[in-house]
């Protein structure tokens, strides 16, 4: 596997990990207030600090992260499965099935996502995840869908999917054994995506107040850092920490969809090792004469 | 048309004489390509010799994965990275350029591009991969007029009619785009394109594998036609040793990134001395003489990381002995009194009788 | 030109579709639309009762199709209501102050990022090794960052810490919008910060992007072709390679446009900027069914337009789109 999977794949990982064990690790309840007024600075007692009322940071960040996780795996899941039906049944059937779910498609595609969702989520208020994740779905498998409907109309017109038909292999054993194998780095990839759509985007809604705050989130710290004026207080281990860990854990879905992408275009790989005996070499450049190279 | 035995084009230069005593165009001398790859440096071409003169056709054969193409390009130093050439010298001695010649592989780049199309052009395999597809005809064409002569509008727009009209293509398809003409007029094009600034050398990388036996034939017959008018020399690069025999004066024949027998197409074809090119001149039929068993060649092509000492062929071959993992691959006369038959096998004779299979019955036609 | 008509109608359904969405928001929410509404600004008359029940189907207003059917009406004289919290102002005049804020921020930075980031992309491709490809690490975590986030550490660092520009607004108190120079000035004052976090994100994702197809397009034979005519090398990175390259992306802007808006959207709730996308969250949290459906409207008609500019541009791009079916 691509160094840039692998290293995705690893950081990613770690984040599930801390997904899992998080909130157990957690030295304080994240709601837990003190009597403070300001906002402390990183010491013994709280590693990133605490928040203007006393909350200790990193409890938050800990349990914080599950949820964002956790509603990012869940989209993910539901946006691919969805993807995955539309797009293999468009692709394999053709004809009227298929421009209608195309058109379908293409009309979720283009229909702005955020501003519907901060729509819908402003209005439908709600505690636990899941019609979060469903509606983010909703609004994210169509991509999805049309690059695996491209796929698998290239896949059906292959000399061992049409032998299969030939053959009077049933409809479903040919996808689930001839055109789905076959897909797998694609899906994967676009379930990667759906991941990292999923969770900038409730992070962002989040952010914004759209959000439910019974639980924490990643988002919630950050708009709680901002309602209380973080940055101009200088509090940066209030608002950095969730961000930041937003960005890595963004990252590493970014790498992982990069080393995936590299598995299916050998082209794309060892973008570094351009270089023969320390000269680098542009593809415009004429072959290199390097005489008694062994 | 012609029946393949009676179009023995490609009687080159004026006279035997001043074919052998003329400076070849372009001269490859102990010619080595390697590709320096994540597991280790892979000999793709290794200490090859191959020479051209001015107007002959010289065929390249071998199998997918000899090494002719890159052996091609690499005498361009069109071989993007990985490639890495490490030996050898490529000497183009055309008329425009210094007496002398120049070497191919200590010019500077800007110098390998203005040497590039006006004096050594190629006509890549697919021609729909080859030709750009968002430009029309005449940009294409225009472009490497534009790139290598210095021509007035009018002088310029002549020149393009005139190409089109030398390959037989209506001037009206000049406007259109590669995916609007058919696959023989799209390698029509490139021929055209190829000669478009008069080079002295044409590069011909299985122009016509992509086409039907009708376009072929047709194509390679306005070829031979161009060919004789304008005297260019070409490289022509198959893995049809059957087409070669027609159509080339000498014939190379290249296995395993080495070159194993080069010859006049008569002394390849009568004399065949190398046991590679005897099983291949076996795998096919021809259309008149007696019927036969075809042979074919047991085995596989040898893979270009794991190559067997010595001889690359020993291992499929039907002469084989202990000393041909020991032998140099240096090109040796074949034949007494014919300078031009050389062979890289010193052991086995011209017309020497095979010994019979070791295996119980011969493969029929083995696809190489 | 079939591909166009089959796009032209295509377009024709989204839009349908947009404008039904629309029509359902209000009706599909929980409760009574106009009674929250009514509860938050306990001064409206009742004539302004009486216009958004009509307008959102509370009470005997006829059938849900006859309903549907005025509000088409509606739309087509460009009738889209007044706003409550901004009450008396009809949704068209608040639309068409905040509209050009937005057009101007985003408009230009999503230029200037696609240009620059597709130009770097092709260069990254052509040399790789070279600098661009060894700092890939740095832009694919620029364009991981969530936009808000890179704006609040922007907002630390350029406008608490050192001053230098403006934290939040379109434009400093006081001064009356006009085209003058010294609203202008500050108008692009206020702009600057918000305009560079939209780029520096969003450019991170097109040069990956366009990196990525053209290394693609280098390994073609056309580019090889190219080559061996001994072009220049400006002729084969831009004419053959890139002139191919860029048609994936040009396709793919329409997937981006989405991202582009929703960055757009937040960055402006960030810095307070007066555009469409604060002016949407302000009315979502006020309840205001008319401004939140007028807006939404705009935003989904401005993504299709620019759709449909994408694929013009690209049908004049690609010549194979004219005379073939797929696309």
């Amino acid at each position: 596997m691509p160094l840039k999977a692998k290293i995705g794949g690893a950081i990613f990982g770690l984040f599930i990990l801390i997904a899992i064990i998080g909130p157990a690790l957690a030295p304080y309840d994240p709601s837990a207030t003190t009597g403070q007024t300001q906002a402390l600075a990183p010491n013994v007692h709280h590693l990133l600090g605490t928040t203007s009322t006393g909350q200790d940071v990193l409890s938050q960040l800990l349990v914080g992260l599950r949820s964002t996780v956790v509603l990012g795996l869940m989209t993910g899941v539901i946006a691919t499965v969805l993807a995955v039906l539309v797009g293999v049944t468009a692709g394999f059937l053709g004809g009227v099935a298929d421009e209608g779910l195309s058109l379908v498609a293409n009309v979720f595609l283009v229909l702005p996502a955020l501003p519907l969702l901060i729509v819908v989520l402003g209005y439908l208020r709600t505690g636990s995840l899941l019609p979060v994740a469903i509606v983010l779905s909703v609004l994210g498998w169509a991509w999805g869908a049309r690059v695996i409907r491209a796929q698998t109309l290239t896949l059906r017109n292959r000399d061992y999917v049409l032998a299969a038909r030939e053959t009077g292999e049933r409809t479903w054993r040919i996808i689930a054994f001839e055109i789905l194998p076959n897909e797998v780095s694609l899906i994967a990839a676009s379930f990667v995506s759906t991941v990292l759509y999923a969770v900038l985007t409730s992070v962002a809604l989040a952010f914004i107040g759209l959000a439910s705050f019974s639980g924490w989130s990643l988002g919630t710290m950050l708009y709680w850092a901002t309602g209380q004026e973080a940055v101009q207080l200088g509090a940066w281990w209030w608002y950095v920490p969730p961000g930041l860990s937003v960005a890595l854990l963004g990252m590493s879905l970014v790498l992982l969809n990069f080393g995936l992408d590299e598995i299916g275009n050998p082209r794309l790989r060892d973008g570094g090792r351009r270089k023969i005996k320390g000269a680098r070499w542009r593809a415009s450049d004429p072959t290199p004469v390097i005489r008694g190279l062994l | 048309m012609s029946t393949p035995e009676q179009t023995a084009v490609g009687t080159a230069p004026v006279t035997e004489e001043a074919a052998a005593t003329a400076l070849p165009v372009l001269e490859i001398r102990d010619f080595s390509i390697s590709f320096a790859t994540e597991s280790g440096n892979v000999k793709a071409v290794r200490n090859v010799d191959l020479s051209l003169a001015p107007g002959e056709i010289v065929g390249l054969a071998g199998e997918s994965g000899s090494g002719k193409s890159t052996l091609a390009l690499g005498a361009c130093r069109l071989l993007r990275p990985p490639a890495v050439i490490t030996g050898g010298s490529v000497v183009y001695r055309g008329r425009r350029v210094a007496p002398g010649g120049v070497e191919i592989l200590e010019l500077t780049p800007h110098e390998l591009r203005a040497l590039r199309w006006r004096e050594i052009a190629i006509v890549f395999q697919s021609a729909m991969n080859a030709l750009n597809p968002v430009l029309r005809v005449e940009a294409q064409l225009g472009d490497v007029i534009d790139a290598h002569l210095d021509l007035r509008r009018e002088e310029k727009r002549e020149r393009l009619d005139s190409l089109l009209d030398m390959v037989g293509i209506p001037r009206a398809r000049l406007r259109s785009y590669p995916h609007e003409l058919s696959g023989g007029m799209r390698q029509r094009i490139m021929i055209a394109m190829a000669l478009a600034t008069n080079p002295e050398v044409v590069i011909m990388d299985e122009p016509t594998t992509a086409l039907d036996v009708v376009v072929q034939r047709e194509i390679l017959a306005e070829v031979a036609e161009l060919q004789k008018e304008l005297k260019f020399a070409v490289l022509f690069i198959t893995h049809d040793l059957s087409l070669l025999l027609e159509i080339a004066d000498r014939i190379a024949m290249l296995y395993g990134g080495q070159m194993v027998e080069t010859g006049t197409a008569e002394q390849i074809h009568h004399g065949t001395a190398h046991p590679y090119t005897r099983g291949l001149l076996n795998s096919f039929p021809s259309v008149r003489g007696p019927r036969r068993q075809l042979a074919g060649i047991p085995g596989s092509p040898p893979d270009p990381r794991d190559m067997p000492p010595g001889c690359p062929f020993g291992p499929r071959c039907r002469f084989a002995r202990p000393e041909c993992s020991t032998v140099d691959m240096q090109l040796l006369p074949a034949e007494v009194d014919e300078p031009q038959h050389l062979t890289a096998c010193p052991f086995v004779k011209v017309g020497e009788t095979e010994p019979a299979p070791a295996a119980a019955t011969a493969s029929h036609g083995e696809v190489l | 030109m079939p591909f166009l008509v089959r796009r032209l109608g295509f377009y024709v359904v989204a839009a349908w579709a947009a404008v039904t969405v629309n029509f359902f928001i209000p009706r599909a929410m929980p409760g009574n639309a106009v009674d929250t509404m009514m509860a938050k600004f306990p001064n409206l008359q009742a004539q302004a009762r009486r216009a958004l029940q009509a307008e959102f189907g509370v009470g005997h207003q006829g059938s849900l199709l006859h309903q549907y059917w005025v509000y088409l009406g509606n739309l087509v004289h460009l009738n889209l209501g007044t706003s409550v919290s901004l009450y008396p102002d009809k949704v068209t005049s608040v639309l068409a102050s905040t509209v050009p804020w937005t057009l101007a921020l985003v408009g230009t930075a999503t230029i200037i990022s696609f240009a620059l980031g597709t130009l770097l992309g092709i260069l990254a491709a052509w040399r790789r090794g070279g600098w661009l490809d060894q700092s890939l690490p740095a832009f694919t975590f620029l364009q991981a960052t969530p936009y808000f986030f890179l704006a609040l550490v922007v907002i630390q660092f350029f406008a608490v810490d050192l001053h230098a520009f403006p934290i939040s607004g379109g434009y400093s108190l006081g001064l009356q919008p006009g085209w003058n120079w010294s609203f202008i000035g500050s108008a692009i004052d206020h702009a600057l910060l918000p305009a560079l976090t939209i780029i520096a994100t969003s450019m991170a994702g097109w040069m990956l992007q366009m990196r990525n197809v053209t290394i693609t397009t280098i390994g073609e034979d056309y580019v090889l072709a190219a080559q061996a005519k001994g072009l220049s090398s400006r002729r084969v990175i831009f004419t053959y390679a890139a002139r191919n390259a860029i048609l994936p992306n040009i396709a793919g802007f329409a997937l981006a446009i989405g991202f582009v808006v929703a960055g757009a959207l937040v960055m402006e709730i960030v810095f307070s900027y007066p555009g469409v996308g604060f002016t949407l969250y302000n009315a979502v949290q006020a309840n205001d069914y008319p401004l939140t459906q007028g807006i939404f409207l705009v935003i989904s008609f401005a993504v299709l337009f620019a759709c449909m500019i994408a694929d013009l541009v690209y049908v004049l791009a690609d010549p194979r789109t004219r005379t073939r079916q797929a696309y």
